[in-house]
Formats: structure tokens, C-alpha cells, sequence
């Protein structure tokens, strides 16, 4: 399924991705990761700690309403292979962001951001597998 | 007052997702894929997300603290261990076969996509084994120990 290259929607996402980040922790002194913010809403330390990234959530999935009042539609989301895989695809994401603390966001954006070692060799590996794993799956099985 | 602003960031985080392209695993999957249909907007999101959190957290980091008190909560480990490459490469293979991250979902939620609360659902019951498969080994470990 091709994709049209969209630089500046990118781009502008992104520096709103990051301005995110600098806010949380700015006003909170956290990272905003969502790894971070979903595993201490299943096991939250206390209610005060639950509140917040309750509400963080919460915003996270208003923003594709914003959109569509903005744009007049949601963002498009097209899912190029079977239910069984997206299962199998998401319970494996599961198990890797909780085992190595950290994914695209906290890792990716927020640990890079601070030159944190550990985020950056984890970023590094799972760009490498991530890409491994497309290549095996569409050019070595040809799915 | 709090939550407000929390509702407030992550909303911006939700827009900035789903303007960027990160919430369509057709696109996520598609950046990866050089070999293949490659849509680089994806290495856009990351270089604008990346570029504006490095400034930021230059100038915030420089503070005593939060804006609303307490201190900066950040991860000082600097050391690799295996639960950190291997997770993350395990993470990576499941990234690309599903084209969901856990920051490109949530926001994907708000659609009401099907395929989304599917992955989600997957994703949570991933992160609970882990979660259970430390509570068994915690708890046979204590039992050795007492």
C-alpha cells in the first residue's frame, strides 16, 4: 500500500510531538513517554500519580477530533495486514517496550533528547529490527 | 488546575501524532520499507520532534525544578543491560510487523478504528504478561530468600 511523502504535515507534527515533550516536563518534570505514562496508569503509585497521566491520555486521544474539526477528517489510518498480525504485532510491542523501558517516544525523542546512552542504543536497535523485520516480511516472505 | 494542563499537553501530543503520520502503520511501515515504497516522513517526525525537545530540554533541565514543584523525575541509569537491548529489539519486531508504537495508538484511539482498539488490546495484555512474569519471579525469589 503506497503513502504520499508529506514533509511539512510531518515536520509540523513532529515539533508538536516535541513541544509536548518540552511541556510535560517543564510544568511536570517528566518524560513524555508513552510506554512511561500507560504503565503507570495499569500500576499507579498513588491517585495523584494516576490523575495526571490519566489526563494526559485523555488530551492524547482528543487529538484526532481536533483534527477533524480543523480539517474536516480524521487522520487516516490504513492497516496493511491481517487482524492476526496486528495481535500478534502488538502483544510482541508489549512485551519489548515494557522489557526495555521505553519506545519510539520516551526512548526516541526524550532520552535522545538528553543524550541518554541507554535511549540511544535502545533507538539505534529497534530501528534496526523494525526495519529487519519489514524487509524479512515484504521482500525475503514477500507478504 | 493540573489536569487541565496535562488534558492540555497531551492533547498537543495527540495533534502533533496525528498530523505527522505516525498514527497509519501503511506510512510507519512504508519509511522502513527503503528497500521497497519508501515514504520518508517519518525521519521528518522524528528530526522535528528530536529538534524541538533537544532546545527545549536545554533551556527547562537548566531550572531547579518543575513549574508545578517537585523535582525532574529522569532516568539516571546509564548502563546496558540485556532487559534494555533485548526489549528493544523485541519491540522492534513487533513494530514492524503491526506499524502501530504505543505513542502513534493511543492517540489513534480517539478514530475509533477497529484495528486500533485491537492493537491497543494486544499491546496491554503484552506489557501485563511481562508484568505478571516479574511478579512470579519476584515473588519465588522471595520465597528462597525467607
Amino acid at each position: 500500500m503506497e503513502t504520499v511523502f508529506t514533509p511539512v504535515q510531518s515536520l509540523g507534527g513532529g515539533a508538536l510531538i516535541g513541544l509536548a515533550s518540552v511541556l510535560l516536563m517543564a510544568f511536570m518534570g517528566r518524560i513524555m513517554g508513552a510506554t512511561g505514562i500507560l504503565a503507570g496508569l495499569l500500576q499507579p503509585a498513588d491517585l495523584s500519580d494516576w490523575s495526571w497521566r490519566a489526563a494526559v491520555v485523555a488530551g492524547m486521544v482528543s487529538g484526532p477530533a481536533v483534527m477533524l474539526l480543523v480539517t474536516g477528517q480524521f487522520p487516516a489510518i490504513q492497516v496493511p495486514i491481517s487482524t492476526g498480525m496486528l495481535v500478534v504485532g502488538g502483544f510482541i510491542v508489549g512485551i519489548g517496550v515494557t522489557l526495555g523501558s521505553g519506545c519510539t517516544s520516551g526512548h526516541g525523542v526524550c532520552g535522545m533528547a538528553r543524550l541518554s546512552p541507554r535511549s540511544i542504543v535502545a533507538t539505534l536497535i529497534f530501528m534496526l529490527t523494525t526495519g529487519l523485520t519489514v524487509f524479512v516480511i515484504r521482500h525475503v516472505l514477500g507478504g | 488546575m493540573r489536569l487541565l494542563l496535562c488534558y492540555g499537553i497531551g492533547l498537543i501530543f495527540g495533534v502533533g501524532i496525528s498530523m505527522s503520520g505516525m498514527a497509519n502503520p501503511a506510512k510507519v511501515l512504508n519509511f522502513f520499507d527503503v528497500a521497497g515504497i519508501w515514504d520518508p516522513s517519518l525521519g521528518f517526525v522524528m528530526g522535528g520532534a528530536l529538534a524541538v525537545t533537544f532546545v527545549g530540554y536545554r533551556f527547562v533541565l537548566k531550572r531547579p525544578g518543575p513549574v508545578l514543584g517537585g523535582m525532574f523525575q529522569l532516568p539516571r541509569r546509564r548502563d546496558l543491560d540485556m532487559p534494555l537491548v533485548g526489549g528493544a529489539a523485541i519491540f522492534g519486531v513487533g513494530w514492524g510487523i503491526a506499524g502501530f508504537c504505543p505513542g502513534g495508538a493511543l492517540p489513534a484511539i480517539g478514530t475509533g478504528d477497529t484495528n486500533v482498539l485491537i492493537f491497543v488490546a494486544a499491546l496491554l495484555a503484552g506489557i501485563g504478561a511481562v508484568k505478571l512474569f516479574y511478579a512470579i519471579f519476584d515473588a519465588r525469589s522471595r520465597a528462597k530468600t525467607t
